[in-house]
């Protein structure tokens, strides 16, 4: 459903150019649970801002559902049905939660609906629906109405980028069985990930060095291959 | 009352008044009063000397609402109002101002409202005072609103100042003096567009022990306008002072943040706070990857922001 074809991205690193992601290609099934990891700077954030439309990769090819996207625009993107759970929240003053889900779910939903996603991360609805998305809410709480706003819009594809950072080991429980039911659903999941839980329940773990794959496989396998790398 | 489809449109955009409120009121239509209601507890005056009314709330007035909305629907009037309000001790209430300018002519339309405030101790008063321009003349729609606030021994006053529309020019004043454990909550909400300008200054005397002034405003300077924010918090004892200016800046707009604190005791806690900037890029991503066009996006961004 999701194909990437050669892609490269390129960044300045103070005043000399390097190449972010490096020739990547990778298919994505229908229906997949894909982990992605590999050490800080590695490229994982850029690679889903690529996909997601924010970053405009310098060459390549992006091909969604059967549909070149790599020259749409990242509201084109969101439309025909990609959605991305942020590494770090974005902060606004004066949008509530529920205003969130609403824009999300791109109707205007009831407060019994629109609490339904906030129950699903872990959050009661009465105290959460009415506060605004802004600095005054924790970390891991934003972080978690960041996973529901991404709930709420129901897409084919869903990227999380870190998802389990901030969240406490109970709400951790609750984001490996909204993976499932995701995955149940018919969905297709990219989620960028340092954690051995969440490669455990995953179909398919890639891992990330210097923006290129090193290793594609099962978590058995990949975890062979990173300890190759390191003898 | 006999009302004008523009006259109407004011109404209801500066107070929300569809039909005839509830409890006390006044309607001042292009300089005159056409309806007026006093109740038991709140007595309303036209003043002898000058243009305006004196507003008295008796002591221990409860969850009462004063509305006095003034509309103006003709080009080229100019006129300066005077409104007192005496607000009795341990009275609880609610003040809805707020003006409308209709200009579809040559001349300008000039409206300067000043309203002062005597509230007594222990009362509480909650002041609406919304702004709003309309009508395609070239003459110009200018408000200038002056707000005196004189909080006795455990006062409040909670002030909502709110021009969002079609406000050509505007100097607003907002003086305060508070005695002791008196309180002030100001929120003001601005927006400009076009060649409008802004201006607001605060001055806001903390003279009491314990007492507390605590203002926030939140502005978005749009096309070509100017705005200019001046607080000035004076701690003059055993007191706290917050102001907070924050500001959306966008195309070839201007916004000047000028903040004041004077402390004249090492016993007064006074903090001003002023973030001026366009909207933030990762806003206008984050709603995108909601499926937000960019024009969407930056319209919830400054709705949201002037809630
Ligand atoms: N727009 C940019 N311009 C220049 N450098 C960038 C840009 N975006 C990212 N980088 C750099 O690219 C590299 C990869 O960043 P990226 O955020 O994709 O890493 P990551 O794998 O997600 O890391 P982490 O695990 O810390 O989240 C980093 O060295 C980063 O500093
Ligand atoms: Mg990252």
């Amino acid at each position: 459903m999701l194909e990437l074809v050669n892609i490269s991205f390129g960044g300045f690193n103070g005043r000399v150019k390097n190449k972010i992601l490096d020739g990547i290609s990778l298919k994505f099934e229908r229906g997949s649970f894909t982990v992605i990891t590999g050490s800080n700077g590695s490229g994982k954030s850029s690679l889903a801002e690529v996909i997601v439309g924010i970053k405009k990769a310098s060459s390549g090819q992006i091909i969604f559902d059967k549909t070149d996207i790599t020259d749409k625009t990242i509201t084109d993107r969101a439309k025909e049905g990609i959605a991305f759970s942020f590494q770090q929240p974005v902060k606004f003053k004066g949008v509530t939660v529920y205003d969130l889900l609403n824009i999300s779910n791109g109707a205007l939903m009831s407060e019994t609906e629109a609490g339904r996603y906030l129950k699903k991360v872990g959050l009661e609805p009465e105290n959460y629906l009415f506060r605004e998305v802004d600095e005054k809410l924790s970390g891991g709480e934003l972080k978690r109405i960041e996973i529901a706003s991404v709930l709420a819009r129901n897409a084919k594809l869903i990227i999380f980028d870190e998802p389990e950072a901030g969240i406490d080991i109970w709400s951790f429980e609750k984001l490996t069985s909204i993976f499932k039911k995701l995955k149940a659903e018919g969905r297709t999941l990219i989620v960028i990930s340092h954690q051995e839980k969440i490669f455990k329940i995953a179909d398919e773990i890639i891992m990330l060095e210097g923006g290129k794959v090193t290793a594609r496989g099962t978590f058995k396998k990949v975890l062979l291959a990173a300890g190759e790398a390191t003898k | 009352m006999n009302l004008t489809k523009e006259e109407k449109q004011i109404l209801c955009e500066v107070a929300d008044i569809f039909e005839v409120p509830e409890g006390a009121y006044n309607f001042r239509i292009n300089g005159k009063s056409v309806g007026r209601k006093s109740t038991a507890n709140i007595d309303i005056q036209t003043k002898k000397k000058k243009s305006g009314l004196d507003i008295y709330i008796k002591a221990n007035t409860k969850g009462e609402t004063v509305h006095i909305p003034v509309a103006i629907s003709v080009a080229g009037l100019k006129e300066a109002v005077y409104n007192d309000f005496y607000i009795g001790e341990n009275a609880d209430v609610t003040i809805v101002a707020g003006c409308g300018i209709y200009n579809c002519g040559e001349q300008d339309s000039v409206h300067n409202g000043i309203h002062r405030f005597y509230v007594e101790k222990k009362a509480r008063v909650k002041y609406i005072e919304k702004h709003y321009g309309f009508g395609r003349g070239v003459g110009g729609k200018i408000l200038n609103p002056t707000t005196e606030v004189y909080l006795e021994k455990g006062a409040e006053a909670e002030l909502e100042l709110e021009q969002i529309k079609g406000v050509d020019s505007t100097i607003r004043k907002t003086r305060a003096e508070l005695k002791d454990d008196a309180r002030i909550i100001v929120k003001e909400r601005l927006m400009t567009h076009g060649r409008q300008i802004a201006k607001s200054v605060y001055e806001i005397e903390l003279n009491g022990k314990n007492s507390v002034a605590d203002l926030a405003s939140r502005s978005i300077a749009q096309d070509c306008s100017n705005q200019l924010f001046k607080a000035t918090i004076v701690g003059n004892n055993v007191c706290r002072g917050h102001s907070a200016c924050d500001a959306i800046l966008m195309d070839e707009a201007e916004v000047h943040a000028v903040p004041a604190l004077n402390a004249k005791t090492k016993e007064a806690e006074l903090i001003h706070e002023a973030a001026i900037g366009k909207i933030a890029s990762s806003q206008l991503t984050k709603l995108m990857t909601l499926g937000l066009t960019p024009k969407e996006a930056e319209s919830k961004i400054i709705n949201g922001f002037l809630r």
